[in-house]
């Protein structure tokens, strides 16, 4: 009984330790791995994918060259078309396939590829050559569109839970805050915090964050822009103030964070999902689900409650609104609370989504404004709108420009909407000066 | 703690070429922001049109360095009449938005893998100014009293302070002419002026481009002085400098964006190597569980941040400014 719980334990262990191999996984697999480090080795896979079929391709030699040039070891591809080639230690190695040993017919997918580098680090790597003509669909961009699609969607809705905080800001107080950026990375640090150092699990850790955020952005309009609004500063001086702010914030974020970028304990690497058309990870999945369920919520409470007709008003008239018996500088807060919170919780699905650094909010603060600029400035709906159209943009100009240009895109496109329609898709007229 | 050096490190960089590149940068700035009351929050993007104009012409099209500095005075021109055509009968803050974004463009765009043969991608150009150096008159080591110079930063000290004086005569001299006056009306009262029948368009389209080619200047100086020009040198936080050195020195006077240049770096000076001293060695005076060297380094930064809050709220005026002259209100 006892030796069949320990070799039951054996086996799960194996198959554990195996299937993070398998992932390539992440720094978890790797300290597990690092004690069985004098059985290290290489393995290549030959399976012959032609004509449908999965079958294993035997006896054909495989060398295993380290980085200084010098053979480690060759092995022969057993039955299972697996060829184990033991290696001293972790380290760059080239695998290379000795083409004169496969079978007759049988021909490598690309056959200029007949070596392949790994980088071994604490665990077992598996290499493997393709066999058979090339069966995959080439990418088109057919075939591109609709994840780009969905990515686009992601990314839009991210900007978009910054972008409405922005854009009720400044309806209801005139601020163009330059400092929103930085509330975006608070909640990525602060969840990383909650996480990494609190060791709550990503999820709670998130939920909390926004509880927090909600309160920086009370504390910041009661401590901060509240004062500033009595003492009569205007706007101009006021978005310069956040300009200052923001850069203090970002050096503060800097010094205690470092300029490293740091990823959460959960969620960090997920295999794609096989939908038909696109292929979400799990992770892209829950960040639209959860982003959509908040930025309807938040659209019925500003459309259908008391406070959120009463916000509404604020931004199209605050003197009108205050006549009518609203109380402004209440609403202004309730504003900079629920503002902070979701620039809070696009910090921590950008988290979720990328990786946290200190500047992860500065850097797509200005795909922020272009989709509030884009959407109308001011306006609720015209936010949502416009980032959605400005991530998707993005995403889907790297069918056309280098991936590297592709904010380019959204940028350029900013300015061409103010030259054509300043006052954004939703945008009434008369709001331009 | 050896103050000595403190000093003079940051009396070298109070007028050495930190201060040089920002008071040129900040001087464009007043002409915007100070006179007219237009919001560039891209001058480093004109900085770098000018700057990358000089390096590209010479290093990538092989042309003169005589020929390549008019190119880049041309390229900031084209750059501002670009910005301005959309966005000057717009309000405010469009401006601002706008003039961010085309500098962040500028600076994705020259530092792209895509268009490396050009600009040279991250590593940014070298090589250009052998012309410039070759007209050096310094051939040693030049005292300065407080610091020593260079031969070479001798030479880009002289013609960077030549260049600034210049700068502010050519903006002292405009701004007490009846058109500088038409700058200083609009930005008190746009519709006023455009009552009296002036194209208020047209003259913030010229107030751009003249502080977009001082801009582009100070380009050129960041080139000359570091012999290398990349992309991290146009980053948007040195607009944002450019803003604190002009509300410090205070804006719409002639010389408060120089003023302000040589107190910024000195104070950012002072405390950069303050910090440094307090956590190197073996026995700092700072602990490094409180503060490492590389935190050390962000101190200033920090500093500047916050000090450009507390001028804005306290004195926008900054040192020399008349607080009824800083366009801080309109909407």
């Amino acid at each position: 009984m006892r030796k069949l719980f320990i070799a039951l334990v054996l086996t799960l262990v194996g198959g554990l330790l195996g299937a993070g191999a398998l992932a390539g996984a992440g720094p978890a697999a790797a300290d597990g791995g690092s004690s069985g480090e004098d059985k290290l080795s290489i393995n290549a896979k030959l399976i012959d994918t032609s004509g449908g079929k999965s079958e294993p391709v035997a006896g054909v030699d495989i060398v295993v060259t380290g980085a200084d040039g010098e053979a480690v070891g060759t092995a022969t591809t057993d039955d299972e078309g697996i060829a184990a080639v033991p290696i001293p230690q972790g380290g760059e190695y080239t695998v290379s396939i000795d083409t004169n040993t496969l079978p007759e017919n049988t021909f490598l997918t690309d056959p200029d590829r007949t070596k392949a580098t790994v980088n071994v680090l604490g665990f077992d790597a598996t290499v493997q050559f393709p066999i058979g003509p090339d069966t995959r669909n080439l990418e088109t961009w057919v075939d591109r569109l609709p994840d780009l699609l969905m990515q686009g969607i992601k990314f839009g809705l991210l900007i978009a839970l910054a972008a409405l905080g922005l854009s009720m800001i400044y309806g209801t107080t005139g601020l163009t805050n330059f400092a929103h950026g930085e509330l975006v990375t608070l909640g990525g640090i602060l969840t990383w915090t909650l996480n990494r150092q609190a060791g709550l699990p990503v999820l709670w850790a998130g939920v909390l964050t926004v509880i927090i955020m909600a309160g920086v952005g009370a504390l910041q309009d009661l401590g901060f822009w509240r004062p500033l609004r009595d003492r009569g500063s205007g706007n101009i001086a006021l978005m310069i103030v956040s300009i200052g702010f923001g850069l203090f914030l970002r050096n503060v974020y800097q010094y205690f964070f470092g300029d490293d970028t740091r990823a959460y304990s959960e969620y960090t690497s997920q295999g794609p999902l096989d939908l038909p058309l696109v292929e979400p990870t799990p992770k892209d999945l829950v960040i639209i689900a959860v982003a959509i369920a908040v930025l309807v919520v938040v659209s019925l409470l500003l459309a259908r409650t008391r406070l959120g007709k009463a916000t509404r008003a604020v931004a199209d008239n605050p003197s009108l609104a205050a006549s009518s018996g609203i109380n402004v500088a209440q609403v202004i807060t309730v504003v900079w609370i629920a503002g902070t919170a979701l620039a809070g919780l696009s910090g921590v699905l950008l988290g979720v989504d990328q990786q946290v650094e200190y500047q992860m909010g500065f850097k797509i603060l200005l795909l922020v404004f272009a989709g509030v600029t884009l959407g109308g400035l001011g306006t609720v709906w015209g936010a949502m709108l416009g980032s959605l159209i400005v991530g998707i943009m993005i995403e889907m100009s790297t069918l056309v420009v280098p991936a590297e240009l592709k904010y380019v895109g959204a940028l350029v496109l900013l300015i061409l909407i103010l030259l054509v329609r300043p006052q954004g898709i939703l945008g009434r007229r008369e709001r331009v000066g | 703690m050896n103050w000595d050096q403190i000093i003079e490190f940051s009396l070298r960089s109070a007028f050495g070429s930190e201060a040089i590149v920002y008071a040129m940068a900040a001087i464009g700035l007043n002409v915007h922001f100070g006179y007219t009351g237009l919001l560039n929050f891209g001058q480093a993007g004109f900085m770098a049109v000018g700057g990358y104009g000089i390096a590209a012409s010479v290093t990538t099209f092989g042309l003169s360095f005589w020929v390549a500095v008019p190119i880049g005075i041309l390229a900031a021109i084209v750059f501002a009449l670009l910005l301005g055509a959309p966005t000057l009968r717009l309000r405010a803050d469009y401006l601002a938005i706008v003039t961010i974004a085309a500098a962040e463009i500028i600076r994705i765009v020259v530092g792209s893998v895509s268009l490396q043969e050009y600009f040279g991608g991250r590593d940014g150009l070298q090589e250009f100014n052998d012309s410039f150096v070759a007209i050096n008159p310094y051939d040693s080591s030049v005292n300065m009293v407080l610091f020593t110079l260079r031969p070479n930063d001798a030479w880009v000290f002289t013609v960077g302070w030549i260049m600034v004086g210049l700068a502010c005569l050519l903006v002292w001299a405009l701004m007490r002419s009846p058109w500088g006056r038409v700058l200083k009306s609009i930005r008190e009262d746009e519709e006023a002026v455009r009552s009296l029948g002036k194209n208020v368009y047209s003259y913030k389209m010229q107030a751009l481009v003249l502080g977009g080619v001082l801009g582009g200047i100070a380009g050129f100086l960041v080139a000359l002085d570091q012999a290398a020009i990349n992309p991290e040198n146009f980053s948007t936080d040195v607009t944002f400098f450019a803003y604190t050195v002009l509300i410090l020195g205070g804006a719409a006077r002639v010389l408060g964006p120089v003023v302000g240049a040589i107190m910024f770096w000195f104070l950012i000076s002072v405390l950069g190597n303050f910090f440094t001293q307090a956590t190197a060695g073996d026995n700092p005076l700072i602990s490094p569980e409180i503060m490492t060297g590389t935190q050390a380094s962000l101190v200033r930064f920090i500093a500047a941040g916050l000090g450009l809050v507390l001028l804005v709220i306290f004195r926008p005026q900054g040192i020399f400014g008349d607080k009824r002259e800083i366009a801080l209100d309109a909407r």
